[in-house]
């Protein structure tokens, strides 16, 4: 089948803002992706077609982008499930733009820093010289917010962000509650008061938009919401 | 920009991060240049689990795991390191346990551990429980561990720099020089950067893009190694390439060994479970070039799925609970990629291009050597699939790239600690930027007509059909030509893209001349090499041949074509026997 695909480009060096391109794709609806799709242009018709892509099978987060109106993954999302011929594609949203697809994502992991995100244990390791015994329960306990891969499809699908650049977003939060929920964590206050500050988890507003995004089908709005009562939990 | 590190590693994934993470915490300021995000680097990709020795379920002992390293290399493995890999494995996934990675549990809360290809218990009785997991994305668990090790230590990350070339004085590092630092490529506006250093690492990764069947990623074109080869440094052992028995069918994805180690089965057009047949002790979980050859041969046969060229994986006797919650992702891959449902149905698999055991020739320490005496090329370092130890010889088991990254990656860190005590900071000349900076210019404003896309697809069709599973003399004969009318082209190639910002145009342009190199070496390798051992498999010369072959192979860039010298195998413990699973 042929698809109508349309491409936002923009390249600095020539370009005074971005436009819309469009291009007529071959392909085979079962099994090519959207990301084969890209892979056809400019392997086939335009090479200064620019965007980023790596394991090409949805584990490291690379090709995160605005397909047909949502945040997805370009290598995990076949042109059969989008359902129709036109498919249009951008860069995420609210994030500064490099060229064509690939954003500036610096900002992006910079607020993942800010929250600390390492395990924080003062505790002596086992004398014996193993491992730091954890339950099955406890370990379950902040397992979906381990998946996280730091594509940015969530914090930049998310109103609230839009709207106020300096929230710190869906994705830190996610890898801050990945250890606030840890048994092994020491770090849970200091997150905490961190997260409680108004660009933190209170501009959160609940839309669901992050959930939808996240190409590992992370709980996100839900891990938002176990943060935001953590932090209420601590106060009178 | 002229910038100066006391370590700088090249590579971001398990093997760069940890060796950056030892530098950090020893106070030594390094940095590490990726041409990704860190995060992003193919070891998130591994799936099954990483092994060692730690008897959590039934009793286990690193001597068995090294053994299990040796004869599943078969032979070729340097015993020295295969028991620093076993021994060190053991304190290596504690030490990430300490980090924070979160392993799978067992009720008593100790580390889960399950079964793995060709790891064994008492030398070879049956398979065992050593692989460490965290259901099926150990890797990703392991990047993501180091990465925030790496910031919480405050390593000096450079990302999206690609690497063009390395420097050294006092000569070329293959002639007596010294590692001085690196040439980088600025991918988001075209700057070049000189960074000297006191000591370099190379950890970029394999080369599966020279493939066309591959569960690489993208990124994986050799880097690393190229840059070394062209710099004189021989490429070790690359006739030896790993193909994983469970790609998906077309796509090449992994499915990782673990769906096999927690009970799933491979099944041919008769419904039968061919492995028995091959390996009647372990089966299903024979060693990865053993199954590999097996499927072929059932395709061949004509006993593949119809008749076709892939057969099945069966994993419906698991049961929905252990499906979803221990093989989640692979789960998830065969539903989005292949719209099949794994629980009641079974799954079509072909072999796919999965790993290099040949690559830098590296000591025991880490450090780069440069011929069959192991002469040490000073401040150069290496560790992860672009090193060869080597530890995997002429075949990896499962799990055991995981242990190489982190074994030597902290190696590496803590040696490059000791090594630049007392070294003063390499001069470099101002021109040194400038042979990267003609051959970019060049690459830029070529008006040649050969396109990068076509050369690479040219490229990954004839290594993958002459080169691959199976091998024999006319073969490789063929691919050497097609690899040499390949390169020649490759010097007429013209790129679309002339802008300096995110040029992904060039950088693809560059990174074929890194595969055109490492394909080159591979053939040649396995042109010489007139025997079948591991996952070199020679039709025409089907047995092992301990009296000739029972050593490594080095490749040397030379006019007109590699030059070829041999080093000995390290052999400790274990004598070669016959390989039986």
């Amino acid at each position: 089948m042929q698809v109508d695909l349309r491409i936002l480009r923009y390249d600095p060096e020539r370009d005074d803002k971005p436009h819309w391109e469009a291009y007529l794709v071959e392909c085979d609806p079962k099994m090519d992706r959207v990301l084969d799709l890209l892979h056809r242009v400019k392997y086939e018709q335009d090479g200064s077609l620019t965007f980023r892509r790596s394991c090409a099978h949805g584990v490291c987060g690379s090709d995160a982008m605005l397909i047909n109106g949502r945040n997805r993954l370009a290598c995990k999302l076949r042109v059969e499930q989008l359902g129709r011929r036109r498919i249009t594609v951008a860069p995420l949203p609210g994030l500064p733009v490099i060229k064509d697809l690939v954003v500036d994502m610096d900002g992006f992991f910079d607020k993942f820093k800010s929250v600390q995100p390492y395990l924080m244990n003062d505790d002596e390791v086992p004398a014996s010289g193993r491992e730091r015994l954890q339950s099955p329960e406890d370990r379950a306990r902040y397992d979906d917010t381990t998946k996280c891969i730091l594509c940015a499809a969530c914090t930049s699908s998310c109103p609230s962000f839009w709207a106020q650049p300096a929230y710190i977003g869906p994705a830190a939060i996610v890898n801050a509650h990945r250890f606030i929920f840890d048994s092994r964590d020491g770090g849970g206050d200091e997150r905490l008061e961190f997260l409680s500050d108004a660009d933190g988890v209170w501009r959160c507003r609940t839309i669901f938009n992050c959930t939808d995004a996240c190409p590992r089908g992370i709980h996100i709005t839900q891990a938002i919401l176990e943060v935001s009562s953590a932090i209420g939990g601590r106060r009178p | 920009m002229r910038i100066q590190h006391d370590a700088l590693i090249v590579g971001a994934g398990g093997a760069g991060l940890w060796a950056a993470v030892e530098l950090a915490k020893a106070g030594v300021d390094a940095a590490v240049l990726t041409k990704l995000y860190p995060t992003r680097s193919h070891t998130g990709a591994a799936q099954g689990g990483v092994c060692a020795a730690l008897g959590n379920l039934e009793e286990d002992h690193w001597e068995w795991h090294m053994y299990d390293t040796i004869k599943g290399g078969d032979y070729l493995v340097d015993q020295d390191a295969a028991e620093i890999l076993a021994r060190e494995a053991i304190e290596t996934v504690v030490e990430l346990e300490h980090m924070g990675l979160p392993f799978n549990r067992t009720a008593e809360g100790k580390i889960d551990q399950r079964r793995f290809g060709g790891h064994t218990r008492n030398y070879g009785e049956g398979p065992v429980r050593r692989s460490c997991f965290a259901a099926d994305r150990t890797g990703h668990m392991i990047l993501q561990t180091l990465y925030q090790q790496a910031i919480k230590h405050g390593v000096k990350f450079y990302d999206e720099y690609h690497v063009v070339d390395l420097l050294s004085e006092g000569g070329d590092l293959g002639d007596g020089g010294r590692a001085a630092g690196v040439v980088a490529y600025r991918i988001a506006d075209g700057s070049l950067h000189t960074i000297a250093a006191k000591a370099v690492m190379l950890a970029t990764g394999g080369f599966g893009r020279m493939f066309r069947i591959t569960s690489n990623a993208w990124s994986l074109t050799g880097d690393g190694v190229a840059l070394a080869y062209r710099h004189g440094i021989p490429m070790q052992d690359m006739e030896f390439y790993q193909f994983h028995p469970t790609g998906i069918v077309g796509i090449g994805i992994l499915l990782s060994e673990a769906a096999r180690g927690e009970g799933g089965i491979l099944l041919n057009g008769e419904g039968e479970r061919f492995m028995e047949r091959y390996a009647p002790t372990m089966k299903d979980l024979a060693p990865r070039d053993m199954v590999s050859r097996a499927i072929y041969q059932e395709v061949r046969a004509g006993r593949g799925i119809d008749g076709k060229d892939f057969v099945y994986l069966d994993v419906r006797h698991l049961g929905r609970k252990v499906i979803e919650e221990k093989l989640p992702d692979i789960t998830d891959f065969v539903r989005v990629y292949q719209g099949i449902e794994p629980i009641t149905e079974p799954i079509p698999i072909q072999p796919t291009a999965h790993y290099a055991m040949g690559g830098i020739p590296t000591d025991v320490l880490a450090r780069v050597t440069r011929d069959a005496a192991g002469t040490v090329v000073p401040g150069l370092y290496a560790a992860g699939e672009t090193a060869c130890v080597s530890v995997h010889g002429a075949n990896r088991l499962g799990t055991n790239s995981l242990v190489d990254l982190l074994v030597f990656g902290r190696r590496a860190g803590r040696q490059m600690i000791e090594d630049i005590k007392g070294v003063g900071m390499p001069s470099v000349a101002d021109d040194v930027e400038e042979p990267a900076r003609a051959e970019i210019e060049g690459l830029r404003g070529s008006t040649g007509q050969e396109s990068v896309p076509r050369i690479r697809e040219k490229l990954a069709d004839v290594m993958m059909d002459n080169v691959g599973v199976f091998r024999d003399e006319a073969m490789l004969l063929a691919a050497r030509t097609r690899v040499q009318e390949l390169r020649a082209r490759y010097t007429r190639v013209g790129v679309t893209d002339k802008g300096l910002v995110f040029n992904t145009d060039l950088l693809e342009a560059r990174e074929l001349g890194y595969l055109l190199d490492c394909a080159e070496t591979t053939v040649a390798s396995a042109l010489a090499r007139k025997e079948s051992r591991g996952a070199h498999a020679r039709e025409d010369y089907p047995e092992r041949d301990d009296a000739q072959f029972l050593t490594h192979t080095l490749a040397t860039r030379a006019v007109g074509g590699p030059r070829l010298t041999y080093k000995p195998v390290t052999i400790t413990k274990f004598e070669p026997k016959p390989r039986v699973y």
